[in-house]
């Protein structure tokens, strides 16, 4: 019999509780993430677990929805990161602050 | 434990399976914790990379193949490219000083929270005895014509059809923004950047405003393309 699939959700669950951690912490923009490149990648893991377990197709298929988004918000992202580095020569996001109104 | 998972003998000895999940695990929490800790960027990229291969090694492991190659090929080989190249453009790849932190109750309370987060999760998990619920209502994957790749692409071209139709909206809603969040704006002439650097080069700072966008827009197209692929 294979590994259970409570091992997979558990270290899904970590996995996201570090990336969680990483999110708060760090201060750097770009750390931030992939911090949050980890917490999609938990619950992909979680959800192709689910998948197994329920031997469901739409687990797997919910996995692919989130790498498109994951890749969308990537450059979105790193689109915003550049276009604040060319005002400001600097990438930790306690600089934004300037944002409020 | 077992009853919880469908009877299929489709993987092979436990003691294989085991080990490759504990190694499989070892590498992601390395990685995950690389990431989280490392003070150089570029080492977080890296430790990134070992949590997503790690992750795709779990992927084969539950036998969804595909999703294990898209993994490496969209993540790894372009996600974290990207992450690299952002980081190399923007010269941002010095030391942090992880021990500088201005506001000092933050650490604690976010590892407080997310202890509290991930005891909730698993106590959410046991609780509901894992996984329940009806099987194979999308489709089955074990057993499917095709395997993994077969039962997933039928399900995205039938049951998931309009979500994929949007999901080509998403990448082109998301080139359209990369693009204007990349491209200077026209008429006014904006001081580049790192004006002490174009000084001491004593070139034309125009050629460095030319090049800058045409750069940036090529880095922002990488990943989209790799998905549509």
């Amino acid at each position: 019999m294979s590994v259970p699939g409570a091992w997979f959700l558990a270290l899904g669950a970590v996995l996201f509780a570090v990336g969680a951690v990483g999110l708060l912490v760090r201060r750097n923009v770009l750390v931030m993430f992939m911090c949050i490149e980890l917490m999609l990648n938990a619950a992909n893991l979680t959800l192709v677990t689910f998948a197994r377990m329920l031997n469901d197709v739409g687990g797997q298929a919910l996995v692919f929805f989130v790498l498109v988004v994951a890749a969308a918000e990537v450059v979105v992202g790193l689109g915003l990161v550049v276009a604040i580095f060319r005002r400001r020569r600097d990438a930790t996001a306690d600089d934004l602050h300037i944002l409020k109104g | 434990m077992s009853a919880l998972l469908p009877a299929t003998p489709m993987f092979g000895a436990t003691t294989v399976d085991t080990a490759v999940f504990l190694i499989g695990a070892v590498i992601i929490l390395a990685g995950a914790f690389g990431v989280v800790l490392s003070r150089n960027p570029v080492h977080a990229a890296l430790n990134l990379v070992a949590t997503l291969f790690g992750v795709a090694v779990l992927f084969v492991e539950q036998g969804a193949n595909f999703l294990a190659a898209v993994q490496v090929i969209v993540y790894a080989g372009a996600i974290v490219v990207l992450f690299l190249f952002v980081i190399m453009f923007l010269g941002v790849d010095r030391l942090e000083n992880l021990a500088d932190e201005p506001l000092p109750a933050q650490r604690p309370l976010a590892i407080v929270l997310a202890v509290l987060a991930l005891g909730g999760l698993v106590a959410l998990g046991v609780e509901a005895h894992w996984a329940v619920g009806a099987h194979s209502v999308a489709g089955p994957v074990q057993g499917a014509s095709g395997g993994d790749v077969g039962a997933l692409g039928k399900a995205v071209f039938t049951t998931y059809l309009f979500p994929f139709e949007i999901t080509a909206a998403l990448l082109l809603i998301a080139v359209v923004g990369a693009v204007v969040l990349a491209r200077r704006p026209t008429g006014q002439s904006s001081p580049p950047p790192d004006g002490d650097q174009a000084a001491a080069d004593d070139g034309p700072a125009g050629t460095l405003a030319a090049e800058e966008p045409a750069a940036v827009a090529a880095v922002n197209e990488l990943p989209s393309e790799e998905v549509v692929r």
